[in-house]
């Protein structure tokens, strides 16, 4: 199990680091969650009401979050790495689990931002809601880089993903905005720990048959 | 496909059943108390929804033999049957909104849960082409397209659900499509167009099939014969 | 006829015609399989002619 472990921690800390170095994901994320949030005060109307701008943060996440899974697997196709990967990983599923993980980390960090600038420029955030936009964003991650990893087999990769994450992320969109807006979150928060749940466990059960040959 | 039902008595058997479906809803199930004629909309356009339902749960099912057996075969099933429910799936949006038209007057509503998860499932599957034929033929293809396919079948419960709670805060307000309760004969007239609409779709199903592979075998025909 | 009915013969319309279109597609492709085994068979016919 340590090895199992290891090998995540291994991998993951090397895409943070690749990062670090390379800078080319998460300041285009933060850069775009701000634009995007700055756009979307022109696009509603006046009097438009903060329901309307909840609706909008989760556009503007769900979008955030795109740009960084298309580039997910832009390192291992770079270097032609995945295959090398692949055969030199014992449980293939701890490359899945790793870089949802970095995943989840360039989310997060994006989001520290985009969320108090929400909070400052359009409405305030409750605790349901970051949790919300917590738990959104563990599902987005876990079904976002097992599709980032299927559109990556294909041609036109960067136009198939957000074609395979938008209907998968219907479900949590219904979720993190009831969290936000409904006056009884729990339902919406146990609704998005299932989606995680489910969705978590069939990503990590059939990572290994999209990327072995 | 079951081996002792060949496919020409079963395409008679749906033209029988469709036949009886059509006398049925017409003749013999009386008109809707409520909602007068345009209820008769309802008779096709459920089973058909339910039918897209049973090939998505097909497609998905070969999909899993695919992953533990890694056939040709079943991967072939699996498409023709994701191919088959979304088919089913856009007769489902269609006569859905002219069912809405007819009883509330709008050709689409968000109330409808039904409608608005199939928009969903319709969006999903349309995006499988998308990857199918994006990933050159072979096994990698055969397996993301299963796992795709698999992801579908979590999807339509999980979606389901969100819809539901979507309803509670974006439309307090809840139609409800059947109404009063159906009569004997209704439920009978339902019944045979569902059985009816099954089985048109294991011929379409089945007629496909049969082209596909007949693709695949003239290819290899092709190859063998060095051209 | 009434607007409902208007509506009811539409739905099943669309279905009628659904199936229809499908039938057409099915025979386009059935035309293109017999002229690919056509052209397979003259294939092998001129094979057997040589050998």
């Amino acid at each position: 199990m340590s090895g199992y472990v290891g090998d995540v921690v291994a991998l993951a800390r090397k895409d943070l680091l690749l990062e670090l170095r390379a800078r080319d994901t998460l300041p285009a994320m933060l850069l775009f969650v701000v634009s995007t949030l700055v756009v979307f005060h022109f696009a509603l109307p006046q009097g438009a009401g903060d329901d309307a701008a909840y609706g909008l943060l989760w556009v503007a996440l769900v979008f955030t979050a795109l740009l960084g899974l298309a580039r997910a697997w832009v390192p291992e196709r770079e270097h032609a790495a995945l295959d090398g990967l692949v055969l030199a990983t014992g449980d293939r599923s701890a490359i899945w689990l790793a870089k949802t993980v970095a995943a989840l980390a360039f989310l997060g960090a994006a989001e520290v931002v985009a969320l108090p600038a929400f909070a400052v420029l359009f409405a305030p955030l409750d605790a349901a809601a970051v949790l919300g936009v917590v738990l959104a964003s563990v599902g987005i991650c876990v079904v976002g880089t097992l599709a980032s990893a299927m559109a990556a087999a294909g041609r036109g990769r960067e136009v198939i993903l957000p074609l395979l994450v938008l209907p998968l992320s219907i479900p949590l969109v219904v979720g993190g905005v009831g969290a936000s807006v409904s006056s009884e979150p729990r339902t919406y928060v146990a609704f998005l720990c299932l989606y995680d749940a489910v969705f978590a466990i069939l990503s990590w059960a059939s990572f290994e048959y999209v990327v072995t040959e | 496909m079951p081996a002792r039902i060949t496919l020409p008595t079963l395409s008679v058997i749906s033209v029988a059943l469709m036949a009886a479906a059509v006398t049925m809803i017409f003749f013999v199930a009386p008109e809707d108390a409520d909602q007068g004629i345009s209820q008769k909309i309802f008779y096709f356009h459920v089973p058909i929804a339910l039918t897209a339902y049973v090939l998505f749960g097909l497609g998905a099912w070969k999909a899993l033999r695919v992953l533990w057996t890694r056939g040709e075969r079943y991967d072939l099933e699996s498409y023709t049957a994701i191919h088959q429910g979304t088919i089913f799936g856009a007769l489902t949006l269609i006569t859905g909104a002219i069912w809405a038209k007819a009883s509330w007057g709008v050709w689409w509503t968000w109330s409808s849960n039904q409608l608005v998860l199939f928009l969903v499932l319709f969006l999903f599957y349309c995006a499988y082409f998308m990857l199918r034929f994006s990933v050159e033929a072979g096994p990698r293809r055969e397996r993301i397209s299963a796992v795709y396919a698999l992801f579908g079948v979590a999807l339509i419960p999980v979606s389901f659900l969100a819809i539901r709670l979507a309803s509670d805060f974006i439309h307090p307000t809840v139609f409800t499509r059947e109404g009063p309760q159906m009569t004997g004969t209704m439920f009978g007239a339902f019944c045979v167009a569902w059985a009816a609409i099954v089985v048109l779709a294991l011929v379409m199903y089945s007629v496909e099939l049969a082209g596909k592979r007949t693709d695949a075998h003239l290819r290899e025909l092709r190859e063998a014969l060095g051209r | 006829m009434s607007a409902g009915e208007k509506y009811v013969a539409a739905a099943y319309g669309v279905v009628f015609l659904f199936v229809l279109v499908w039938v057409a597609i099915i025979a386009a492709k059935l035309a293109r399989l017999e002229r690919e085994t056509g052209e397979l068979a003259e294939l092998a016919r001129g094979r057997r002619h040589d050998g």
